[in-house]
């Protein structure tokens, strides 16, 4: 199957200075693809080079088998978005800005069946300015998809969110996937990246450093995974003969077994098989922050 | 097409349910016909000391074509730039952008809404002045027809630069106003222009209402002052080539 976005060497300057100097990834058909990177790294101007809402300087570039340098209206009628920092009139109600914006592109699906699936009918008639955050998001994400999309970009969506309208609009975007469509989500939440996201590039410093999955990434920046447990059995040097096992660390009671790969159901396999039953078995793996932070150099 | 008009629509429900630029197109044009119909009644002045004051005619017969401008004006020149600044502030332009809106569409969006405002507040204005005063009626319906059309297309533009270039909604507010006060003491539209000092009388003459007024007044009175007309489409072409230069989506 041919890849919804496929970008190569990306360069985008203003002036003389380089806002992206070498990005490359693509895309396909109905993934979520997390585009994640420090401030400044580059993430928003590389999605608006993709949505031909900015010139690209240099690289190639397709998005849905377009160039958006020179089909840049086309494109934009077959792609939704929620941009950062774009909101809507206070005094704007719901369902206005629905029939508005389904009238830019025809062809879509009738804006009541969208308003009704994304839960918005109680708001019809309610003004945008009297929206919680929660449900503004809810109107964007409709909106992003009034016009039917084979494609929506969502910068930075959460951004500001109390911690439940965060987990509610995780739950929005799983649907417009589910409903076929491919997302690419700007962020630079870790959380949400690890949650959502079935492919991730990292950005840093106008360049593509990174591309996987989020699992990928943790096991090949993530720097192994350390298995905890208490016991009174004595030595447990046995866990040493394994290839998954680096290292086995036992103080008084409490033992430390570093390694890779399935190293908690080694290790658990192993003792139980010695009649041990250790109730605070625990594996900690690197999270997408730690490797984050080690790829990008980030706290230094 | 289809753009257009809901954009057109939308933005007429918006400027209603603001209350300042309501206030500002509907019921300060009318105080002002009433404040200044009762300081000077519609008798034609004698000349003083030689001067002909508001251009030989009854104070109402010059005052009220002149308002009618100056309703134009007041919709073009404060509420487009603050309405058009504050989409771009909140970032509802570089939406509207991403969706494949034009800049013609957003700028005749504007422009369809002051026309209509306009026309419903001079309408408005009107019957209020043919109730109050004996006020003479225009001489051409459709030459004044005309001129509205060519006043709210100049001032609209004029209007589109401006929010095009000043940042924010707040700026925005502020400027319009503050062009929108001095046209209207320059402009024609307060004292009679005739007891103005000259220096006030030239500063008049760079005043946009200034020679809106006067081409309001020539169509209703069947007056010619001359050069007015050009001096104004030069104006609106200039702001329209500026504002196109200038307008920006975020």
């Amino acid at each position: 199957m041919t890849s919804v976005i496929d970008v190569r060497h990306l360069e985008k300057r203003y002036g003389r200075y380089v806002a992206v100097e070498d990005v490359s990834f693509s895309v396909e058909p109905a993934e979520i693809f997390g585009i994640l990177g420090p401030n400044g790294a580059g993430k928003t101007t590389t999605i608006e080079c993709l949505q031909g809402l900015r010139h690209a300087d240099g690289g190639e570039l397709a998005v849905l088998g377009y160039d958006p340098r020179v089909n840049a209206n086309r494109l934009r009628r077959e792609v939704g978005s929620q941009l950062q920092e774009s909101a809507l009139p206070d005094r704007m109600k719901v369902w206005e800005a629905l029939d508005l914006f389904s009238s830019f592109v025809p062809g879509g699906p009738p804006w009541e069946s969208v308003m009704e699936q994304w839960g918005l009918s109680e708001k019809r008639s309610a003004k945008f300015g009297s929206l919680s955050g929660g449900q503004q998001q809810r109107l964007f994400v409709a909106l992003a998809v009034v016009n039917g999309p084979r494609l929506v970009f969502f910068d930075e969506m959460t951004t500001g969110l109390d911690p439940v309208s965060r987990r509610v609009t995780w739950d929005l975007v799983r649907q417009v996937r589910d409903q076929g469509t491919t997302v690419v989500l700007v962020t630079h939440f870790m959380d949400e990246a690890e949650e959502l996201c079935d492919r991730i590039a990292v950005i840093d410093d106008k360049r593509v450093v990174a591309v996987g999955t989020p699992a990928a990434l943790i096991e090949r920046y993530g720097g192994g995974v350390t298995v905890t447990f208490s016991t009174d059995a004595g030595d447990v040097g046995y866990l040493e003969q394994f290839d998954e096992v680096d290292a086995v660390e036992q103080t008084g009671r409490r033992v430390s077994v570093t390694g890779r790969g399935p190293l908690l159901a080694v290790v658990a396999a192993e003792l139980v098989a010695h009649g041990e039953k250790p109730i605070d078995l625990a594996a900690n793996r690197a999270s997408l922050e730690d490797v984050f932070l080690t790829i990008t150099g980030g706290g230094s | 097409m289809r753009s257009f008009v809901r954009l057109s629509w939308v933005n007429l429900k918006l400027f209603l349910r603001e209350p300042l630029t309501v206030v500002f197109s509907f019921a300060l044009p009318l105080i002002i016909l009433f404040v200044l119909g009762g300081v000077f009644g519609n008798e034609v002045s004698q000349p003083v000391d030689g001067t002909v004051v508001f251009r030989g005619q009854g104070p109402m017969s010059y005052y009220v074509p002149a308002y009618v401008a100056l309703v134009i004006a007041s919709v073009c020149v404060i509420s487009i730039p603050t309405h058009l600044a504050g989409d771009r502030e909140r970032g509802v332009l570089k939406r509207f952008h991403a969706s494949s809106v034009t800049s013609w569409t957003v700028a005749g969006a504007e422009m369809a809404v002051a026309f209509v405002v306009s026309t419903v507040s001079a309408a408005i204005l009107l019957t209020a002045a043919w109730i109050a005063y004996d006020f003479e009626a225009p001489r051409s319906v459709p030459m004044v027809f005309g001129v509205v059309v060519i006043l709210t297309v100049g001032f609209a533009l004029f209007g589109i630069f401006l929010g095009s270039i000043l940042p924010s909604a707040r700026a925005a507010q502020a400027v319009g106003m503050l062009v929108w006060f001095v046209m209207l003491f320059l402009g024609g539209a307060g004292p009679p222009p005739e007891v103005m000092t000259g220096g006030m009388q030239t500063l008049a003459d760079f005043t946009p209402l200034w020679h809106a007024v006067l081409m309001m007044q020539d169509a209703w009175l069947g007056l010619d002052a001359g050069l007015s007309w050009g001096v104004f489409i030069v104006i609106g072409a200039a702001s329209a080539l500026l504002g196109i230069r200038f307008l920006r989506w975020e």
